[in-house]
């Protein structure tokens, strides 16, 4: 038998119609939407006078307008409010299970879909989001579509697409103590570039990368598309079925058994061909910091700004640019600099784990007097968590406000915004232009990064805060 | 969908790399539920103060430039799937994008619209650039069925790659959901354990 990438199992068990010349018709197992990108979707079906036609497998939730304070009020800026109401009403007429603002399980669609169990090895995913890619991280292929896309999986649960180019990129050896998923992300995305992944789907391997967590796969798998890749995953193991077992739509008895079968055969074949190979040391990687306007504008805390003069010709006047609206100069070196917000959530690092790992650096600690500080769960059920954990306690404590779940500052769509040239460190994903606000300045990092810029009120290297082990 | 087979315009040059889609239609703009009229709002912090003046250096605010077709610098269209990003560029009154490099989403969102995004090489991309830097009215020649595009006034032309089963679409206006829902016996049989 031919040996296959991971991705290539997956598809190739997906495919419905492959024919020369034309993209293959994919099946679409699990279709996640929001508020925003499906009610053209909705009014296109109507235009057509057709169902959705598998609705039993099409989840709802509303998350990137909604507020984070007072979720519960009727919300108060009338487009959004309409928005929302917009998916509820749409939910309804085509029979589609939403978790809508109240329900337990609301939160952002890359968050409840795995702690839902709804996301499972193997599996076709997508969502009109391009962050969907965070799904990768049990082993599925998950990606991101337009709205076209989501009335075609509507009215077909099928997609048309053609096969992706598959990368491996592995990340061997163990991280220092103060870096994490978060940083092991922005350096790849550093050293391949923005656009250095367009046309493939990721498979994330490698000593380093098999150590994580869920969680902090979920952070790798979610910035695939920050590098331009349709995806990224990495092959499922005991951590991740430890992960799923139990819970709520997870399958269970013989069910589970037999899935779980399944997935011990979700792995890239050792001599499987990827079209693209590359190998990095986790040794190699310290906490990340970004300063300019696109994700691969990043670099190890304690490092200069490159300078615009070593930039390629036909890059240096976009390279200025971003360093003119980011307010910095060549060669500048972050370290002290203040910041004005510290946003601690998205699809990228608001799971229980990233708070848990933020509560206890900031245990005893008090946030700088010039920091604004936001926590935003993923989720109804992390904010639950963190509460019975006594996590919201200590965020209190520490001048850090808890507040509900939501995309919140990390797209500025909803009311939650970073004002006009201020410096917001974030946890979030996208460092362009006006992402946080207009003309809001964001410097992307993990949470202990955030954590401890929050406390010192500039941009600290965490790993001087952290207590040594004893020995 | 609105279909594509030839067109002759100036260009709109946007030299500037790595346009994501939060330029190309800010969050806040994506509020509507239908598809239209984002085309005002297309660049709109690039194109308007936050008094909503134009911004006379902007591109689109410069009278000498106008056409159906933008042109800009490598990676476009990156970051979000929005699809707003391309039917706000379609609303504005392009037909046409040209760069040297495309985000996967946008170039397919861009395809499910009719709206025909062209990949050129960076000398090709830098010719036309150069083109219209020498005269702001410099038309360009895009002939889908031939997949050519074309510097009319030195005659500089090159081919573009696109998948022949989207071409079709373009050139006759039809979309995917046609396509599949003609296959369903299949997607019922794939459904069949």
């Amino acid at each position: 038998m031919m040996s296959k990438t991971l991705v290539e199992k997956i598809w190739d068990a997906h495919v419905v119609k492959s024919e020369e010349g034309f993209p293959d018709i994919l099946y679409i197992d699990t279709h996640l939407i929001h508020e925003v990108t499906s009610p053209q979707a909705f009014d296109g079906l109507r235009k057509r006078g057709l169902p959705v036609f598998r609705p039993k497998q099409t989840v709802a939730t509303a998350d990137h307008n909604v507020p984070t304070l007072n979720q519960l009020q009727p919300i108060k800026e009338e487009l959004s409010r309409y928005q929302v109401d917009m998916l509820t009403k749409n939910c309804a007429e085509f029979g589609i299970e939403l978790y809508g603002l109240g329900h337990p399980f609301q939160g952002i669609v890359h968050v409840i879909g795995p702690e839902l169990g709804i996301t499972l090895p193997g599996k076709t995913m997508v969502c009109g989001d391009s962050h969907t890619s965070t799904h990768g991280a049990f082993g599925a292929i998950a990606f991101g579509i337009g709205t076209s896309q989501v009335e075609q999986v509507f009215a077909t649960q099928c997609l048309l697409q053609s096969k992706p180019k598959t990368m491996k990129i592995e990340v061997n050896g163990t991280l220092e103590k103060g870096v994490g998923a978060k940083d092991i992300i922005l350096y790849i995305i550093a050293q391949i570039s923005a656009a250095g992944g367009t046309g493939y789907f990721i498979e994330y391997a490698g000593s380093a990368i098999e150590s994580l967590s869920m969680e902090a796969r979920m952070t790798i798998c979610n910035m695939s598309i920050e590098m331009g890749a349709r995806g990224g995953l990495i092959a499922p193991d005991q951590t991740t079925f430890d992960y799923i077992k139990g819970r709520e739509f997870a399958p269970a008895g013989e069910e589970w058994n037999k899935a779980l079968a399944y997935w011990k055969t979700l792995y890239s074949d050792a001599d499987a061909k990827f079209d693209s190979v590359l190998t990095f040391n986790a040794e190699d990687i310290a906490p990340m910091i970004t300063y300019g306007t696109n994700p691969g504008m990043g670099m190890g805390i304690q490092e200069h700004i490159p300078a615009t003069n070593a930039q390629p010709e036909k890059e240096k006047l976009s390279y200025q640019k971003a360093l003119d609206y980011m307010g910095f100069d060549d060669d500048a070196s972050l370290i002290g600099k203040p910041v004005d917000y510290v946003f601690i959530g998205s699809c990228t690092n608001s799971r229980i784990e990233d708070l848990r790992e933020v509560a206890d650096f900031v245990k005893d600690k008090r946030k700088a007097d010039n920091v604004t500080v936001w926590i935003v769960p993923g989720s109804k059920q992390v904010e639950q968590q963190a509460i019975n954990e006594g996590l919201d306690k200590i965020f209190e404590a520490a001048g850090f406000q808890l507040r509900e779940p939501g995309c919140s500052a990390c797209l500025g769509m909803n009311e939650d915004k970073i004002p006009a040239g201020k410096y917001c460190v974030s946890t979030s994903n996208r460092n362009f232009e006006g992402r946080q606000g207009q003309n809001a300045r964001t410097l992307l990092a993990s949470p202990l990064t955030a954590a401890a810029a929050a406390v010192t009120g500039v941009i600290t290297d965490v790993r001087e805060l952290l207590t040594p082990l004893a020995p | 969908m609105k279909k594509f087979t030839k067109l002759t315009s100036a260009v709109v040059p946007l030299n500037i790399e790595n346009i994501d889609t939060d330029q190309i239609i800010p969050a806040r703009f994506l509020k509507a539920t239908t598809r239209e009229g984002f085309g005002e709002n297309l660049f709109r912090d690039w194109r308007y103060n936050g008094d909503n003046t134009p911004k006379p250096e902007f591109v689109m605010n410069n009278p000498t430039y106008s056409g159906q077709v933008l042109v800009a610098g490598k990676n476009f269209g990156c970051g979000s799937s929005r699809e707003h990003a391309a039917w706000a560029i379609q609303d504005a009154g392009f037909d046409a994008v040209i760069s040297s490099f495309f985000a996967d989403i946008f170039k397919g969102n861009a395809l499910n619209n009719g709206l025909l995004p062209i990949q050129v090489s960076d000398d090709f991309l830098a010719q036309i650039f150069k083109a219209v830097e020498n005269n702001a009215k410099s038309p360009l020649e895009v002939d889908l069925e031939n997949q050519t595009v074309t510097i009319v006034e030195t005659g500089a032309q090159e081919s573009f790659e696109i998948n022949p089963y989207k071409k079709s679409c373009l050139i006759n206006g039809y979309d995917d959901i046609d396509f599949i829902l003609a296959q369903k016996d299949l997607i019922e049989e794939f459904e069949t354990p």
